[in-house]
């Protein structure tokens, strides 16, 4: 009797843990990736300061488990050099608050330390944001655009690539006003619209917050 | 084909619906017989449908009745039996603790007795007796001629103070006795004290025992009227059952209200050890931790209890020779020693966590304001940690509460089922009621309907008759002219 009780247990210890393994859901169905893509063109980079709240404000509401990258928009930003800091949290929270700070730290030496650039590739940033939230496996993808949405694209560089944005939403954080936007707002409203139907066309959703007070609702997906 | 095509008979509509109406009224009056059977009968099935229903759910309620009160009455033999055996468990302690001393206690008292009877002879008091030669001295004093002889005179006067003296002496010596016979009567004391408090001891021994009897007595009527299956036991049980189920749910719900408090200590750590991005049947598999741990505490509360003979949810556990009994018990007071004590330490990690989290938060916000350690924090973390420790114990418990709500839980179910059914019934006979008298309704409209044809007919029959009876009368009188 004692034999089988033993024989009973052996086999059914590994059942059971067989479906509890079963019963358990991969983790990067309730995770989050969010890549953000700041612009460091032009006059523009006097506004990273307000870059660096938003980053901060990323960080303080991710949890373990979510993925968060930086990167610069420069003349050419399709690439991975162009990430400033990446990170996938930890599962122990007591490490995820310890990333968070070294990544507040790597984004403050790099606000100190940048210099503008000369052209605006926002197409090559969101496709290397792409790429990247591909390669993380998150449960929601966000991509954060941090510029004046003015693209300006160096010689040769080749950018009327459709995007395929499925399942990612786009929001735009604070698309200041150029000045020629201001002697005709057309220009401005053109080029929201533009970048609206491409994302639209791409798969993704598409949502602007210019008021950097409202915050909260820039991580709904 | 639309309904304008079939319903336009003519052009006109009024006309058309007129016409409808003249063909709906004469096929109605033609089919009136069969429609008027065909009408009852349905009714009439769905009555006696409803009916047998009915009756069967009553029975069905009859059963579960019984059912109730066999259950009832088992519960309260067995509680009422439980009763009994634990107040001659008490009387058997009373008895072998007080009465398994009653021969020393006796012997006792004998010893005290024969202390006190000695040393009440010892106390006699015995008067000094006079002396024998005072006789002798009045035989002299009587003598005739001896008044004024002054030779007698010296010899009664000799006498006299020898007479003093000797009375001197034995007032003393009756002193000197009587100091030591009250001094054997103050030894005395400890005894009549100790005699009186050695009865007392009695008395109270035996005054517990009669209460205890008392108690034993009420409790050996109520298993009588238990046994005899009378309705005021049963009145009694059910409504003892019903309020051990509310009072047991409302205690319940208390410890549900610690075990949240609980849960709440111990969720957050235990990401810290299983990982905070685990997900299983869509929750955290941090959370599903801690709820196995607070359940796995409630479990060995429940053991623990039932080792104690505390509750008797699991007969087996109970059944255990007294050996294994006790052995069970250190083991699930050891393993729950240890769960409070894992508790404690979350419940700390939780704080230590809580902070890492804030300070975080803080220099993400660039807050500018310097925070000041609270001097007084040591006190919130103690008492997460005390929490921690004592709420497991105290979740033990609940293993008496859950034992009386499921005892009385199952009476509870029965008085609803009986209530279910019987409301059942009402509806099931209702319904039937309703299907039999909508059958004479329907018959009544059916021929309101095809009120024309009905009208005419029964002119037509009257007429009839009045034409026959006149007839019939023109007859007669042409046979009685005749």
């Amino acid at each position: 009797m004692t034999k089988f009780k033993i024989y009973l247990s052996v086999i059914l210890l590994p059942v059971m843990l067989s479906i509890l393994s079963a019963c358990s859901e991969p983790p990067a169905k309730n995770t989050r990736g969010v890549y953000m893509l700041m612009d460091t063109s032009g006059t523009y980079t006097k506004e990273l300061i307000q870059a660096q709240k938003v980053i901060n404000f990323i960080l303080s509401n991710l949890n373990p488990g979510d993925t968060f990258a930086v990167a610069r928009v420069d003349t050419g930003s399709f690439s991975e050099k162009d990430i400033i800091a990446k990170v996938t949290f930890e599962d122990r929270p007591s490490m995820a608050n310890q990333q968070k700070r070294a990544f507040r730290d790597k984004i403050d030496s790099f606000v100190k330390s940048v210099k503008p650039s000369r052209y605006t590739d926002i197409t090559g940033g969101i496709l290397q944001g792409i790429e990247y939230l591909n390669e993380a496996e998150v449960g929601h993808n966000l991509i954060l655009i941090f510029s004046d949405l003015k693209e300006d694209l160096g010689k040769d560089y080749i950018r009327d690539i459709p995007l395929q944005l499925n399942n990612v939403s786009v929001v735009a954080l604070n698309v200041t006003k150029l000045r020629s936007d201001n002697v005709d707002p057309r220009e401005y409203l053109d080029r929201m619209a533009e970048w609206e139907s491409k994302v639209h066309s791409g798969g993704g959703t598409w949502r602007v917050v210019n008021d950097m007070e409202r915050l909260e609702n820039i991580l709904t997906f | 084909m639309q309904f304008n095509d079939i319903f336009m008979l003519t052009s006109n509509p009024i006309l058309s619906g007129f016409a409808w109406f003249i063909i709906l009224t004469i096929a109605l009056y033609i089919a009136r017989i069969h429609a008027h059977k065909a009408i009852q009968s349905v009714c009439r099935v769905f009555h006696l449908a409803m009916r047998l229903t009915a009756q069967s759910v009553m029975r069905a309620e009859k059963r579960m009745i019984d059912r109730n009160k066999e259950v009832l009455l088992s519960q309260g033999q067995e509680a009422a039996e439980r009763i009994i055996e634990r107040e001659f468990h008490r009387i058997d302690a009373t008895v072998q603790r007080d009465l398994s001393e009653y021969p020393s206690l006796h012997r006792k008292l004998s010893e005290e007795i024969l202390k006190i009877d000695e040393d009440y002879k010892e106390s006699t008091d015995v008067p000094p007796a006079p002396p024998a030669w005072v006789k002798a001295v009045e035989a002299v004093a009587k003598i005739p001629g001896v008044k004024g002889d002054p030779m007698v005179g010296n010899v009664l006067e000799d006498i006299h103070q020898s007479l003093i003296k000797a009375n001197t002496k034995a007032t003393e010596e009756y002193r000197k006795s009587s100091h030591l016979r009250h001094q054997i009567l103050n030894k005395m004391m400890p005894h009549w004290r100790s005699v009186s408090q050695t009865l007392e001891q009695v008395d109270k021994n035996v005054t517990s025992l009669l209460q205890r009897s008392t108690t034993i007595d009420r409790h050996m009527k109520e298993y009588e009227d238990i046994q005899k299956q009378s309705d005021r036991a049963v009145q009694m049980l059910s409504s003892s059952s019903l309020t051990q189920f509310f009072i047991s749910a409302f205690v319940l719900m208390i410890a549900a209200g610690g075990a949240v408090i609980n849960f709440n200590l111990i969720a957050r750590p235990m990401s810290e050890m299983v990982g905070g991005t685990s997900y299983l049947m869509g929750y955290q598999t941090s959370h599903i931790a801690a709820l196995v741990i607070i359940l796995v505490e409630i479990a060995m509360g429940l053991f623990l209890m039932e080792s104690m003979r505390i509750t008797r949810l699991f007969p087996v556990i109970g059944a255990l020779n007294d050996k294994l009994r006790v052995r069970m018990i250190w083991i699930t007071f050891g393993f729950l020693l240890s769960l409070a004590c894992i508790e404690a330490g979350l419940a700390y990690m939780r704080e230590l966590l809580m902070q890492d989290a804030a300070a975080t938060r803080a220099l993400l916000r660039d807050d500018t304001i310097e925070v000041v350690e609270s001097s007084y924090l040591w006190i919130t973390t103690a008492a997460q940690m005390g929490l921690g420790f004592i709420l497991p114990f105290v979740l033990t418990f609940v293993a008496i509460p859950l034992e009386s709500f499921i005892h009385s839980l199952r009476s509870v179910i029965g008085i609803l089922v009986v209530a279910f059914l019987r409301s059942l019934t009402w509806l099931l006979r209702l319904m039937g009621n309703i299907a039999k008298f909508s059958g004479k309704m329907l018959v009544n409209i059916y021929d309101l309907m095809i009120f024309g044809p009905l009208w005419l007919e029964r002119s037509f029959k009257a007429r009839t008759k009045h034409e026959t009876k006149k007839e019939k009368n023109v007859d007669t009188v042409h046979y009685s002219s005749l």
